[in-house]
């Protein structure tokens, strides 16, 4: 536990080191936001009825991928484990006599959550100070902030175990950072990123919404403000659990062979 | 003829203590400390001489060469060369020069080196016939038949090393510029580069101005040795200057490169 | 001019050392673009208009930032990496040659994957300009170009501005990156849809309305003053703005490393 706590620490002060960086960083994040709940709000204006939530939990959707944007990113922070792959440091990490999966993946939470804990305490402090009606509410209970935090859990859990699919993926392809663009475009459109999930028409709603990416951010931003709940919830809950299971499986049976590969061709 | 009088050139530098509690305390407030890189340093060079610009690590070489070819500006003090300030008249005066870095290269990656060399022609300018000529004689000093078609990032240390001198010339330059350009090479490419640097300037005249930690690139090339020391000239004289200088009278025989290290401790500029 | 071609042709063989990799590369890139132009016709399923634009509107909006952004990344791609640049010492071989700064730097990195969102952008053109009741005639036509170069110029203005402050030895893409990636990203709705606060902000402090907003008013034929049309041209001044900034920094240049 230690040493994860160690690796935290570092990571929390190398990212203080660029002060300016993070300052604007926090800037960007916020403006973002703003230009969307403004964007969405004129689409409202425009057509009350076909709009497909709530304004007030539309806007809390954004506020809160915006303040745990690097927590559920999905390809673009974890630059080391890439370059590991691409430069050949790849051999060190199979010295050690640790399962390559489950530190890869251990790292992978720890860098996610020290950078999420930097950026998200301010955005949300000030999301939370905004006026009306762009300000991001209290979540709408108790019972609904508390299965959000399951499935925060959740939803980091999914989305780490898929990255790591991508990564091993990587092993086997020429152009790392070509497969990471192609899935990058998939994941930002079919997990929520772009636009929220219940914007999307019929019938590819139901089709995304079965699909690994929406367990991801999908899930516990729409819990938080009641936009998901009931039966539809429970329903969401168990496909995240599902999935969860499913990635961390295919995942750690490919790495088995990758890391077999690997050995075999000398690094 | 290059004169450098009085040029200072000084640094900030930002510093922050180990810690959490002085990480979150740089966010707001953040101490920095000047560094004299360079103080007072003059010297005359003439047209033609080879001169040895020695010194430890860190003591001013690079920012010297680098105010010198005009890409960094001194606090104060001038600099001539040639009848130019370098740094204001940076495009007339960097026709003038060539420099190679010994540890970086300025040929294009992924590109066989004769391309590096025709987009080279282009940025200097060089009328095609006087290129040809350079070129031809430059293939041949430095025996670059063979390697001229192949791209760089498949080229060895030495080869390369050849092809980043051959590329400063091609302009013709009156000076050049050496920044440790033999680091890392192995002793047949060294004495390549050292034989043709003196044909270079017995042949053209070409003033050279060379910097290293090799004290033998030093005893084979410079008639004339300039040590610095955190950002002041401590020396500047022959090879035989600096070994009288050093010399408190027990070892004779000592190295060249102990004879250094005894100068940088004798000295206190390490 | 023909130096700048030389340039281009040396990236051109460099490219294609690694033909496989840069094909994926450029797809990805498509991928990704088009996944937004993708996001936007969904939303637009659900949605006949926003604050009177119909979705070809947006449409061609989309495509004319797209399409800037994406030639100035392109060209502008030494900008970007010039942090990079300075640190590995590549500015100092480029002051070391007699030509100018800038061309050197752009010419030395020009970043042919974005012809992924340029595609994207080419694609959203036509859809929008078919799906559009707009009477093409050479002034809107003109206006269209005008928007697009004065987009690639204003884009290309703010990358040179965040590059200046490398200069000062500051850290700095977020800012710009916000500017620029931002307007990229949310200029796909005409400003105005923002409300007055940001209509402001991208008149008189980043002049995004004029390549944008009211140039498009004349396009849909929202408006009958000619004038907006003309509106892109005053970027020039933006960029002789960042010019300035830019030359103020070169002279605060301090080289790095040994």
């Amino acid at each position: 536990m230690k040493k994860y706590y160690s690796f935290f620490r570092l990571r929390f002060q190398s990212g203080l080191q660029y002060r300016m960086a993070s300052l604007t960083a926090l800037t960007t994040q916020f403006m973002w936001g703003l230009m969307e709940c403004l964007a969405f709000k004129a689409l409202w204006e425009s057509d009350i009825t076909a709009f497909p939530m709530e304004y007030s939990a539309l806007v809390s959707y954004i506020w809160l991928r915006q303040a745990f944007f690097t927590l559920f990113n999905t390809l673009s922070t974890d630059n080391d484990i890439f370059n590991m792959i691409v430069d050949g440091g790849i051999s060190y990490e199979l010295c050690r006599p640790i399962s390559l999966y489950s530190m890869w993946f251990s790292r992978n939470i720890g860098g996610r959550l020290a950078q999420a804990t930097l950026r998200s305490i301010p955005v949300l402090c000030v999301s939370f100070l905004m006026p009306s009606p762009f300000q991001l509410r209290l979540p709408i209970n108790l019972n609904a902030f508390l299965l959000f935090i399951i499935t925060m859990v959740l939803g980091l859990g999914v989305t780490v175990a898929f990255c790591m699919l991508v990564y091993i993926l990587c092993f086997f392809t020429i152009s790392p950072q070509g497969l990471r663009m192609v899935m990058t475009g998939a994941v930002e459109l079919l997990s929520g990123d772009l636009i929220p999930l219940p914007f999307i028409p019929e019938p590819f709603r139901s089709v995304i919404e079965l699909l690994p990416f929406a367990s991801m951010i999908n899930v516990p931003f729409r819990i938080y403000s009641g936009d998901l709940a009931g039966s539809e919830m429970i329903h969401a809950i168990i496909l995240q659990a599902f999935w969860l299971v499913v990635l961390i499986l295919i995942g750690s049976l490919i790495c088995k062979n990758a890391e077999k590969k690997v050995v075999v061709q000398g690094g | 003829m290059i004169t450098m009088e009085n040029v200072c050139k000084s640094y900030k530098v930002a510093k922050r203590n180990a810690g959490l509690k002085e990480a979150c305390k740089s966010l707001f407030h953040r101490e920095t400390e000047k560094i004299q890189a360079l103080s007072n340093i003059s010297f005359t060079i003439q047209d033609g001489e080879m001169v040895g610009y020695i010194g430890p690590n860190g003591a001013g070489k690079s920012s010297t060469i680098k105010i010198l070819s005009g890409i960094l500006t001194p606090d104060s003090g001038t600099c001539m060369i040639n009848g130019r300030i370098p740094w204001k008249n940076r495009i007339q005066h960097v026709k003038e020069i060539g420099v190679v870095f010994g540890q970086r290269s300025q040929l294009w990656w992924d590109i066989p080196v004769i391309d590096s060399f025709e987009l080279l022609k282009d940025i200097y300018s060089i009328p095609t016939p006087n290129y040809n000529r350079k070129l031809e004689e430059l293939t041949e000093l430095l025996q670059l038949q063979e390697i001229l078609k192949t791209p760089t990032r498949q080229l060895s240390l030495g080869q390369r090393m050849r092809c980043e001198i051959a590329a400063s010339l091609l302009h013709e330059p009156k000076l050049l510029f050496l920044d440790e350009p033999t680091i890392g090479l192995d002793a047949v490419s060294k004495l390549a580069v050292r034989d043709f640097i003196k044909k270079m300037n017995a042949e053209h005249g070409t003033t050279v101005i060379l910097t290293t930690h090799d004290m033998q690139d030093i005893e084979a090339l410079a008639n004339r040795v300039i040590l610095i020391g955190r950002g002041k000239v401590l020396l500047d004289g022959t090879l035989d200057d600096m070994r009288r200088t050093a010399q408190s009278g027990e070892n004779t025989n000592a190295s060249l490169d102990q004879l250094v290290a005894d100068l940088y401790q004798n000295m206190n500029i390490l | 001019m023909k130096l700048y071609c030389k340039y281009i042709s040396a990236i051109l063989k460099s490219t294609m050392e690694y033909k496989l990799s840069f094909f994926l590369m450029v797809i990805g890139r498509f991928l990704i673009s088009f996944s937004e132009f993708i996001a936007l016709s969904f939303l637009f399923s659900g949605f006949t208009q926003i604050k009177g634009y119909t979705y070809s509107d947006i449409l061609l909006c989309f495509s004319v930032m797209q399409m800037s952004f994406a030639i100035a990344e392109c060209i502008g791609r030494g900008f970007k990496v010039f942090s990079s640049m300075v640190k590995r010492g590549e500015f100092d071989r480029i002051l070391l040659r007699p030509r100018s700064t800038i061309l050197q730097l752009l010419g030395m990195r020009f970043d042919l994957g974005r012809i992924g969102p340029l595609a994207t952008a080419i694609i959203t053109l036509i859809i929008g300009v078919r799906k559009s009741q707009i009477l093409w005639n050479t002034g809107r036509i003109i206006t269209l170009f005008f928007m697009i170069s004065g987009g690639t110029l204003l884009f290309l203005s703010l990358f040179m501005f965040g590059a200046t402050f490398c200069f000062f030895s500051i850290e700095e893409t977020e800012l710009t990156n916000v500017l620029t990636y931002g307007a990229k990203e949310h200029g796909k709705y005409p400003i105005d849809v923002y409300g007055k606060g940001i209509m402001r902000f991208c008149t008189y402090i980043i002049p995004y309305t004029l390549i944008q907003y009211y140039p498009l008013l004349y396009l849909l034929g929202k408006t009958d003053n000619w004038l907006y049309a003309l509106y892109p041209f005053s970027v020039v001044f933006f960029l002789l703005l960042c010019y300035g900034f830019w030359r103020l920094g070169l002279r605060n240049y301090k080289s790095c490393g040994a």
